[in-house]
C-alpha cells in the first residue's frame, strides 16, 4: 500500500480492501518508529488524525467519496489548521494551537482527506536546508548525514520515507521544487494567485505559493485540484473558473516545445546533475518533444533581487509577532519596548533575524529608490525574459538545484552560499509562474537529482501532463529509499 | 558594501530586535556578504521600467459593506500571553 497511487489508495478504500483508520493507523505507526530519525514531522496527533479518518470511512460507506476521501496528508506546519499546534518551525509560535482552518485545509477537510500531522520546515520558511527549524533539521532519507532541502524539508523527507500518502509545500522562492529534487520526488508550485493563501501563515505576499508534494505527476494532480480555487478571504486569490488538472495527463507529447534557458546549464551547475538533466531531455526527444535554445539574460540578478524583496515584505509581516496577542513574549522585561525587543529576540531564529534586518534596511530612509524600487525594476525585466521564451517554447525546462543534497552543517556559516542553492528556482516566484521538479535519476554521490519544469501563467496541467508521460517512460519517480 | 556597527545597531532598533555586541558584529559580517549578493542589482540600466510589484495585474476587490466576521473573542484571547476581562494586558505606556 505505502507504494501505492493515490488512484489505487482511492480505489482500495472505495473498494473495502482497507479502511481509512487502518490506512491512517499504519502511516502513524511508521510515523512512530522512523520520524525520530527523519524529525520530519513537529506534530502528530493520532486522536484527530483517527477521528478524521473516523468520518472518512462513514463517507465511504455513504458512497460520498471523493477522490482523497481517506488517504492521510502530511500538512506543512506553515498552515493553520483549526485545534492544532501550528509552529511555522519557530519557538516564536511553538505553543501556539491555531484557532482556525488555512483555506487548504478547509478544502481537504471537505474532501475527506485525513491531516495526518505537522511537518517540519524552516523556520518561518526562510532557509533551504530545513536546518533553521526551532524543532531541529530534518533528515534525508536517502542519506541521514544530509539535508532534505528547504523549507518544505519535512514534507519531500516525509513523502520519500513514506511517513504519508503525500503532503503539502509551500513555495517563496523555491521551497517546494528544492527539497522535492533533492528529496528524489514530484512537487509543483502552481501560478501565484491559484491557491489561497488565507491562514497560510505569511513569509514574503507576493512570492508566497503554497502547492503539493508527492510520489509523482499523478498524484500532485489531484492534490491540486484539491488546492486550488478562488477565495475571497485572500485579496490576491484568482477568481477563475475551477480546473481539473488530470484532464490532461495522457495527452501525447509529440510536438511540445522544450525551452532550454542557456543560463540555466552554465558555470555553478554540478557535471552529474547536468549529465542527468541532459538524459531527460534525451527521453523528452524520443517521446517527440523538440528542444530550443532559450535565453533569460535577467535570471542571473534573480539572486539578489529576492533577497530584498522578500525580506521586505518578510521585515513587514513579521512585525506582527510583538508578544501581545499571540505567540511567545520574554518572561522579563522593564517596559514595552523592552517587551518587544525581548519577545522578538529570544522567539527568532538567527536567520530570521538576519532577513527582518535586510528588509528592514532596504526600506528605510534612503535607500528605499537603490534597493527596494530598483529590485522592482529587474523584478519586471526577469518577467519580461519569461514572455519573451514563452513566444518560442511551450515549456521551460532544466535542473531545480544546482546540486544533489549537500551535507548537514555544510552550508551553516554561510548564509550566501545557501541563497545561491536556489539560483533556478527564484526567477520563477518573482515573474509569478508555475514550476515543478520531477526525480530525472541519481547523482555521483547516490542522491536524487530533480528536473525543473516551468510553464506559463496557468500551463499547470500541460505541465502535469509532459510531467507524467515522462513517469510513464521512467521509473526514477517510483525509486524508494527505504 | 561593508556595514558599520552603527548601521547594524540602527537596524536592530528599527525591527526592535535586542542584540548584544557579539551579534551585532556577527550580524555586521554576515549582513555586508548579502549586501555584496545585492550590489550586482546596482549595474543593471532600469531607466523606464515600470516597478513591478506583484505577480498579477490586480486591483482591489470590493466587498458588500456588511457584517461577515462573528465575535470570537474568547476563542482569539485563549491564545495571548497575558489578558485581564477581555483585554490585552502589555506593560504601562502612557505615564
Amino acid at each position: 500500500m505505502l507504494n501505492s497511487s493515490l488512484k489505487q489508495m482511492a480505489a482500495a478504500l472505495r473498494a473495502n480492501e482497507i479502511s481509512s483508520v487502518e490506512l491512517t493507523g499504519l502511516y502513524l505507526e511508521r510515523i512512530a518508529a522512523h520520524n525520530p530519525s527523519y524529525n520530519a514531522y513537529i506534530t502528530v496527533n493520532p486522536e484527530m488524525s483517527l477521528q478524521q479518518a473516523r468520518l472518512a470511512d462513514e463517507m465511504l460507506a455513504r458512497g460520498q467519496a471523493q477522490p482523497l476521501t481517506g488517504i492521510p496528508i502530511g500538512q506543512k506546519d506553515i498552515f493553520c489548521a483549526k485545534g492544532w499546534r501550528t509552529t511555522c518551525g519557530s519557538k516564536m509560535l511553538a505553543d501556539f494551537i491555531a484557532p482556525y482552518d488555512a483555506h487548504v485545509i478547509e478544502q481537504f477537510n471537505a474532501a475527506g482527506a485525513i491531516n495526518l500531522g505537522k511537518t517540519n520546515m524552516d523556520e518561518f520558511a526562510m532557509g533551504s536546508s530545513n536546518e533553521t527549524s526551532y524543532f531541529g533539521p530534518v533528515k534525508n532519507p536517502w542519506d541521514q548525514t544530509r539535508v532534505p532541502g528547504g523549507s518544505s524539508g519535512g514534507a519531500a523527507s516525509a513523502v520519500a520515507a513514506r511517513l504519508c500518502a503525500a503532503a503539502t509545500g509551500t513555495d517563496t522562492g523555491g521551497s517546494i521544487r528544492q527539497p522535492a529534487a533533492l528529496c528524489g520526488i514530484t512537487g509543483i508550485k502552481p501560478t501565484y494567485g491559484t491557491v489561497s493563501r488565507y491562514g497560510m501563515i505569511a513569509f514574503a505576499s507576493s512570492l508566497d505559493q503554497a502547492g503539493p508534494m508527492a510520489r509523482s505527476a499523478e498524484d500532485c494532480a489531484l492534490l491540486l485540484n484539491a488546492m486550488t480555487g478562488f477565495d475571497e478571504r485572500d485579496s490576491t486569490s484568482l477568481q477563475r473558473e475551477k480546473e481539473d488538472y488530470v484532464r490532461d495527463l495522457d495527452l501525447p507529447l509529440k510536438g511540445l516545445r522544450i525551452g532550454l534557458p542557456r543560463e540555466f546549464f552554465a558555470e555553478g551547475l554540478s557535471p552529474d546533475v547536468a549529465a542527468r538533466v541532459e538524459d531527460a531531455l534525451s527521453e523528452y526527444r524520443r517521446l517527440g518533444a523538440v528542444t530550443v535554445d532559450i535565453s533569460l539574460p535577467n535570471s542571473k540578478l534573480a539572486v539578489p533581487v529576492y533577497y530584498v524583496l522578500a525580506p521586505a515584505e518578510a521585515s513587514s509581516n513579521l512585525s506582527r509577532y510583538d508578544g501581545v496577542r499571540y505567540g511567545y513574549r520574554a518572561p522579563e522585561y522593564a517596559d514595552i519596548t523592552e517587551m518587544y525587543e525581548k519577545s522578538r529576540s529570544q522567539g527568532f531564529g538567527n536567520e530570521v533575524k538576519r532577513r527582518i534586518m535586510i528588509g528592514t534596511y532596504v526600506l528605510s530612509h534612503g535607500y528605499y529608490d537603490a534597493y527596494y524600487l530598483q529590485a522592482q525594476k529587474i523584478r519586471r525585466l526577469i518577467a519580461q525574459d519569461f514572455a519573451e521564451a514563452f513566444k518560442q517554447c511551450d515549456v521551460i525546462m532544466g535542473p531545480t538545484s544546482p546540486s544533489t543534497a549537500f551535507r548537514l552543517g555544510e552550508k551553516g556559516d554561510d548564509p550566501v552560499q545557501m541563497y545561491l542553492s536556489d539560483i533556478y528556482t527564484i526567477a520563477v516566484n518573482l515573474a509569478g509562474l508555475p514550476g515543478m521538479s520531477i526525480p530525472c535519476g541519481f547523482g555521483d554521490n547516490g542522491m536524487p537529482v530533480g528536473m525543473q519544469i516551468i510553464g506559463d501563467y496557468f500551463s499547470e496541467a500541460r505541465m502535469l501532463n509532459a510531467a507524467h508521460q515522462y513517469q510513464l517512460a521512467t521509473d526514477w519517480h517510483s525509486r524508494s529509499p527505504v | 558594501m561593508s556595514l558599520s556597527t552603527a548601521d547594524v545597531r540602527k537596524v536592530a532598533r528599527l525591527a526592535r530586535l535586542a542584540m548584544d555586541d557579539t551579534e551585532i558584529e556577527a550580524a555586521r559580517s554576515q549582513l555586508s556578504g548579502i549586501f555584496e549578493l545585492i550590489e550586482e542589482m546596482q549595474a543593471v540600466n532600469t531607466q523606464g521600467i515600470e516597478p513591478m510589484s506583484h505577480a498579477q495585474e490586480l486591483s482591489q476587490r470590493l466587498r458588500e459593506d456588511k457584517v461577515t466576521e462573528s465575535d470570537q473573542r474568547e476563542l482569539f484571547q485563549g491564545i495571548a500571553p497575558q489578558i485581564e476581562s477581555g483585554l490585552y494586558l502589555v506593560p504601562q505606556v502612557i505615564e
